[in-house]
């Protein structure tokens, strides 16, 4: 019998099309997403070089990044971002890559249409220019954020230089508690393993609270492995993840759905494969997280207290602390959830889906966004957004006063309108609170989405397990 | 892209661990659709303030480190976003090595592909590097891609590490895509045989 290979090296080893003397990897990549910020010198770059897109039936594009979120019929008032947008179209029109429009109902957050159109699939290599691309890791996909160079490599050869990476294996065992949810799984990992903790490596999850996760929650999980350093994030197949692309628009054809299925059957890691690393989070441990700093290993439990920089374990982390703390406003040894906010974002690639509009909702119904906070729901795409408002969720969210937008990065990174000022403080559903990240001098506190809606109605971080 | 064979040049120090793309250059210069020009927002924020005017203090605008060539900073350089508009906006600047003790992968790859060398150290190493930095225009700092070394200012000597494929595409020059299409005809072989196995991936 052969070695006992996870996951990752089944992945790899079926996409190997050449391997040099010194070990350097030729892989090719199945599909492609593609939006409007990281593309434009890639295409630029083909042109110069008199280069034609090797599979633009592989390619997807939509524009995210830069789109408003409020009425989108006068068009993109700013003209950077309007040109960044139209360059996208016109380079997708010219090299024959599908695109979804401004108005198209498709349109949304890249790695939010790519699992909703059936694109991605397990088994397959999925690159993006972007680094949340990990998302589709939780279809058992290896998929990793490149930069533009490669966007540019993948569109002429569908092809990237790589070298393997290692794996790494994070169990987390028992029974999530109830109030929490796969984000704060994810944000105590990060926390307990920093966000160098994965470098080099691709993470696996595996576990029964893991297992128990919807698709959902296994991409908020994925998608945040790039915050741990991670180059991607993967969970294994299963049951819920060919219910989940049964039906969608880009999934095999019958006849051809059943052979596929049998093959993402033989995907899961052989007993006795080997990882590199290892880390075992018991689920049961897990509260409901919250950040405090700006980096993503800044995390405690909203039960928890501002920590202190004198009980950092290196004079680097100090430093690093000390300068969190001033820019955050903040003093040691205040409890989270006494901290009080200015703006609520409930959106991204991380939580931008149905099932965190539903845990929104279940919060906000029947009470109201508090004074002085402005909400705004930001869905993942339109078709989140028309089912939301199917199950009537718009209605909820309106009624308490949050803002229901139009779909989008939106604030997670406000490369669009939507922003933080100088010195506001931001309750977060994205996947990073680095300094300046919502808007300069912004503040961001990253947690779930039902902790998000927690803090919009009391006006400040708190434990939404005494609401539910 | 230009060849990166030796460089002898002052180092700039940034003693800070986890410095993100979004650091290096934040959102509002990503609107661009061209590589050049992006020294202009590299750092932004720490070194202009919210009306746009120059921040007295940040390294790379002091008198000593305005010629600096070279970057020493903290552990788990680049980390976050896969903008590679970072590289571009270093090398905009000038920057054509950085030296740390760790690095986030993409922005690692993404130094490769734009004639930057990124060098990991063993942290004490780095600190030796940082301290040289510190000392302004007599930093000069000379490293050598071929021997795999660093020159001190005292004429210390260091080794560091690199991939070997890697290391021959920065001292040519090469264009790794020109390089993949010598292969096309592995890719066709590859295509053909995924085809034949799992169909559904061929619309």
């Amino acid at each position: 019998m052969s070695q006992p290979k996870t996951l990752f090296d089944k992945i790899w080893a079926t996409h190997l099309v050449n391997v040099q003397d010194d070990g350097t990897c030729l892989i090719y990549i199945d599909r492609h997403l593609v939006h409007e910020v990281t593309s434009p010198q890639a295409f630029e770059g083909l042109r110069v070089a008199g280069r034609g897109l090797r599979r633009p039936d592989a390619t997807l594009a939509v524009a995210d990044h830069n789109v408003p979120t409020s009425d989108r019929s006068k068009g993109i008032d700013d003209d950077e971002s309007r040109i960044q947008v139209e360059t996208l179209a016109k380079n997708c029109a010219d090299f024959g890559v599908p695109f979804f429009a401004m108005e198209d109902i498709r349109q949304g957050i890249v790695h939010i249409i790519g699992p909703e159109q059936g694109f991605t699939l397990p088994g397959m290599t999925i690159v993006c220019g972007d680094s949340h691309t990990s998302t589709h890791g939780a279809f058992g996909a290896l998929a990793f954020g490149i930069g533009t160079s490669e966007v540019e490599h993948v569109l002429a050869t569908q092809t990237l230089i790589q070298n393997p990476a290692k794996n790494m294996r994070i169990s987390v065992d028992g029974e999530r508690p109830l109030g929490t949810t796969a984000k704060d799984l994810i944000l105590a990992i990060i926390a307990k393993i920093g966000t160098a903790g994965g470098t080099g490596h691709v993470i696996e999850y595996v576990g029964e609270a893991i297992r128990a996760l919807t698709m959902e929650g296994r991409m908020t999980v994925c998608n945040m492995s790039i915050e741990a350093g991670a180059r991607a994030g993967l969970i294994a197949p299963d049951e819920a993840t060919f219910a989940y692309l049964a039906g969608r628009p880009l999934v095999p054809k019958a006849g051809q759905w059943e052979q596929a299925v049998t093959y993402w059957r033989s995907l899961p890691s052989d007993e006795g494969a080997r990882y590199d690393k290892e880390v075992i989070l018991p689920a049961s441990e897990v509260e409901p997280q919250v950040s405090w700093g700006t980096s993503p290993e800044d995390v405690i439990p909203v039960s928890g207290r501002v920590p202190d920089p004198s009980d950092a374990p290196n004079d680097d982390k100090r430093k690093a602390m000390e300068r969190s703390l001033d820019y955050m406003d903040l003093s040691a040894g205040t409890p989270i959830a006494e901290v009080s906010v200015d703006k609520v974002f409930i959106g991204s690639c991380t939580n931008g889906r149905i099932e965190d509009l539903r845990e929104v909702a279940a919060v906000a119904k029947g009470r109201h966004v508090a004074d002085k906070v402005y909400a705004m729901i930001v869905p993942g795409s339109g078709l989140v957004k028309h089912q939301a408002e199917e199950e009537g969720l718009d209605r909820i969210f309106t009624e308490a006063g949050f803002d229901w937008r139009e779909p989008g990065c939106s604030m997670c990174l406000a490369m669009n309108a939507d922003r933080l000022e100088p010195g506001e403080r931001c309750a977060s559903t994205s996947n990073r609170n680095f300094e300046g990240r919502q808007g300069r001098g912004g503040r961001t506190h990253l947690m779930s989405p039902a902790m998000a809606a927690a803090a919009a109605v009391a006006g400040h971080i708190s434990d939404v397990r005494e609401l539910v | 892209m230009e060849k990166f064979t030796k460089l002898r040049a002052v180092a700039a120090p940034l003693p800070m661990v986890n410095v993100d793309t979004d650091k290096i250059i934040p959102k509002q210069f990503l609107k661009t659709i061209k590589r050049t020009g992006l020294s202009k927002g590299l750092f932004y924020d720490l070194r202009f303030d919210e009306a746009g005017r120059p921040k007295a203090g940040f390294v790379l605008d002091q008198p000593a480190y305005r010629e600096a060539r070279i970057l020493i900073a903290g552990a788990n350089f680049g980390c976050g976003s896969s903008r590679e508009h970072a590289p571009w906006a270093l090398l905009d600047f000038g920057i054509r090595c950085v030296i740390a003790p760790s690095f986030a992968d993409i922005f690692y790859n993404n130094c490769f592909k734009n004639g930057i060398l990124p060098i990991a150290l063993p942290p004490a190493q780095v600190d030796l590097l940082m301290d040289d930095a510190e000392r302004g225009s007599n930093a000069v700092v000379s490293v050598d891609l071929e021997s795999q070394t660093i020159t001190g200012p005292d004429g210390g000597e260091l080794r560091f590490e690199i991939d070997p494929f890697r290391k021959n595409c920065l001292l040519n020059g090469l264009d790794d895509i020109a390089l993949t299409l010598e292969k096309q005809a592995a890719i066709d072989g590859f295509e053909d045989s995924q085809r034949a196995s799992q169909p559904w991936l061929y619309a």
